[in-house]
């Protein structure tokens, strides 16, 4: 048992991980509160199965495949859908909302509400330290650990980054020191997009793709970002793996576990909440009056 | 007292409430328009918080649920009659949303929103950990309605929504609705005046969880149940698009938006070729009505019929010449012959 806390908590903390910091980064730049975030990794999903079961593509190619025709599509609906609205930030949380709606129905229209599943990439399970992992859950780890660092490169040691994270520090003044705060905002969506379009390729297999499985992850990541602060990278990392631990071992450990991973690890984001109420790495953002 | 066109929109709102059932005593319409009302009221309580002190509650109907639940299970479990149950659903409401407003004194702006979202689900969690008590994922059903025929009902319903809206109506124009404003404008300059803003967000809390406990209490008793549907994410959600499309810290906006948007989901539900589609639908015609008015229905349409005073403030008919009030000109003069804009 304390094998399996382990290892699930690892696997699904660092597929958090990866939804959590998208969530953030639009959050940061662009304060969007995304509900859609997640409603894309469910496209990235269902883009996965089509292309991969329906249409007989290979794996490597069909989720990337799935991955960058997510991407595109994130940018087309936040020039037609977002963009328009931007100066009303109540608009903006509806347009999100609808729009999740939107994806969730079409997929309902096209794949019907069965559950679905995937192939797995790689069969077989790998021996770790005497431990018997499925290489799919171990691919997971590979993958989130890759993005993790890449997107770590891109916003620390890149000209874009430096944008990004200038705008997510005051949007104002980086406007004024000539950064094209749109494009920069629009980059920042692709970039978010594009990490739960693969954090949705990489854990599909391993679940089952329903067009409803958006709402829990979203609630999760909602209270990983509340938990590791709102727009903090590092908080949403460590908040993810903690969020992931908790919901493991409430599974495994508890009776009537699985009813209660929701509830407990939300309890938590409560309590954290109630003694920092910024989060575990909350940057405070500076009072827009 | 109907010199305004909104005036007399909201007479003839009013008007045509009370006389449906008259005029189409149809079971389906009935109940349909039932349901309007609640969720109507419903809405409304969560503009009080939302709009006007800009709490924005994303886990409304956790107020909702706690209303329907207690109110359901007051009555089966333990025996009340429905009315007592209804009164103490409002006040278990009630203390839920002090709760929550007391965990969330220190959270603003998006923090609050996402942490509210979390209560519903947490109840929802607990609630399935204790299947016996709570009936679980099915809920509890074989309650009594409130009234023995289908036009009772449907009065109920429309009587408490008419109260509910007009009072929180009555109540967000008062001095304490002025307050709200202030705290959502900017609380620091609220307690800088000397408003104890604490007490406020407390007490709007307290309100609107009451009024919304009141709602989900008279839904139990209409679907004859309650079922974890009333606390979820969807029905939360559900009320924020509400709010928004009908336009915030209006009141009416939210109300307009129920009737506009419920009946019209239902009627699309009934057609076979439209009827999966219909959360399609309705989560396109939200995205399209918010791009062109991105402040919501209600305040485009106020615009379009109606002009204010720029010097008395007050509304006028946008027909008018000058103001009713102080016989100002209402529209800016017409530029004087002989010059040219620059």
């Amino acid at each position: 048992m304390f094998q399996d806390i382990l290892v699930t908590g690892l696997v699904n903390g660092s597929a958090y991980a990866l939804l959590a910091i998208g969530f953030s980064l639009i959050f940061g730049v662009a304060r969007i509160v995304n509900i859609a975030h997640t409603a894309f990794y469910m496209l990235a999903a269902y883009c996965l199965y089509a292309l991969l079961v329906r249409f007989g593509v290979g794996v490597p190619l069909s989720g990337v495949m799935a991955v960058v025709l997510v991407t595109l599509l994130s940018v087309v609906c936040y020039r037609l859908v977002i963009e328009p609205v931007r100066q009303h930030e109540a608009a903006v949380l509806i347009a999100t909302i609808a729009l999740a709606l939107i994806f969730q129905e079409t997929m309902l229209r096209i794949f019907g509400g069965s559950y679905l599943g995937i192939p797995s990439a790689i069969e077989g399970v790998a021996n770790v330290f005497g431990m018997g992992i499925p290489w799919q859950r171990l691919l997971i780890l590979i993958v989130a650990g890759a993005m993790l660092s890449a997107t770590w490169f891109l916003l620390y040691r890149t000209r874009l980054g430096l944008a990004i994270r200038a705008t997510a520090n005051d949007l104002e003044v980086a406007n004024l020191m000539g950064m094209n705060v749109h494009r920069v905002a629009m980059a920042t969506v692709a970039i978010s997009v594009a990490l739960a379009a693969i954090a949705g390729v990489s854990v599909a297999p391993v679940f089952v793709v329903d067009p409803f499985m958006w709402l829990s992850p979203l609630v999760t990541v909602l209270s990983i970002v509340v938990l590791g602060g709102l727009g903090s990278i590092h908080g949403s990392v460590i908040g993810a793996l903690v969020i992931g631990y908790v919901e493991a071992i409430t599974v495994f450990a508890l009776p009537q576990g699985a009813f209660l991973k929701g509830a407990v690890a939300l309890s938590i984001m409560v309590i954290v909440l109630l003694v920092r109420p910024e989060g575990l790495f909350g940057v405070a953002f500076e009072e827009e009056r | 007292m109907l010199v305004l066109p909104s005036r007399t929109l909201a007479a003839a709102w009013v008007a045509s409430v009370v006389l449906l059932p008259l005029v189409l005593p149809d079971p389906y319409v009935l109940r349909v328009a039932a349901m309007t009302c609640i969720f109507a009221a419903f809405a409304a309580s969560w503009d009080l918080l939302a709009g006007y002190a800009g709490q924005v509650n994303f886990g409304h109907a956790l107020f909702f649920g706690a209303g329907a639940y207690s109110s359901a299970l007051l009555s089966l479990r333990l025996g009340f009659s429905s009315w007592i149950a209804v009164c103490i659903s409002a006040l278990i409401a009630t203390a839920t949303g002090l709760c929550v407003g007391y965990l969330c004194l220190r959270l603003r702006g998006s923090y609050l929103s996402l942490a509210t979202l979390a209560f519903p689900l947490i109840l929802i969690g607990a609630l399935f950990a204790f299947p016996d008590f709570s009936g679980g994922e099915l809920g509890v059903t074989g309650l009594q309605p409130l009234a023995t025929t289908r036009i009772g009902n449907y009065y109920i319903a429309a009587a408490a929504m008419l109260a509910l809206v007009f009072g929180i109506w009555a109540f967000a124009d008062s001095r304490f609705g002025l307050i709200l404003h202030a705290i959502r404008d900017d609380e620091l300059a609220a307690r800088a005046s000397g408003i104890d803003t604490t007490r406020y967000k407390l007490a709007v809390f307290a309100i609107s969880a009451a009024a919304a406990g009141i709602t989900g209490a008279l839904y139990a008793h209409f679907m004859r149940g309650a079922g974890p549907s009333t606390l979820e994410t969807a029905l939360s959600f559900q009320v924020v698009i509400w709010g928004v499309f009908g336009g915030l810290a209006t009141i009416y906006g939210p109300v307009t938006a129920v009737f506009v948007l419920y009946p019209l989901t239902e009627w699309l539900g009934s057609f076979s070729a439209f009827g999966e589609l219909r959360l399609l639908i309705f989560a396109i015609v939200v995205l399209l009505v918010l791009l062109f008015m991105p402040r919501g229905l209600t305040p485009w349409v106020r615009d379009r019929i109606e002009t204010r005073c720029p010097r008395c403030k007050q509304q006028n008919p946008a027909w008018h010449v000058s103001c009713r009030i102080c016989a100002a000109p209402l529209h800016a003069q017409s530029r004087a012959p002989g010059h040219s804009p620059r």
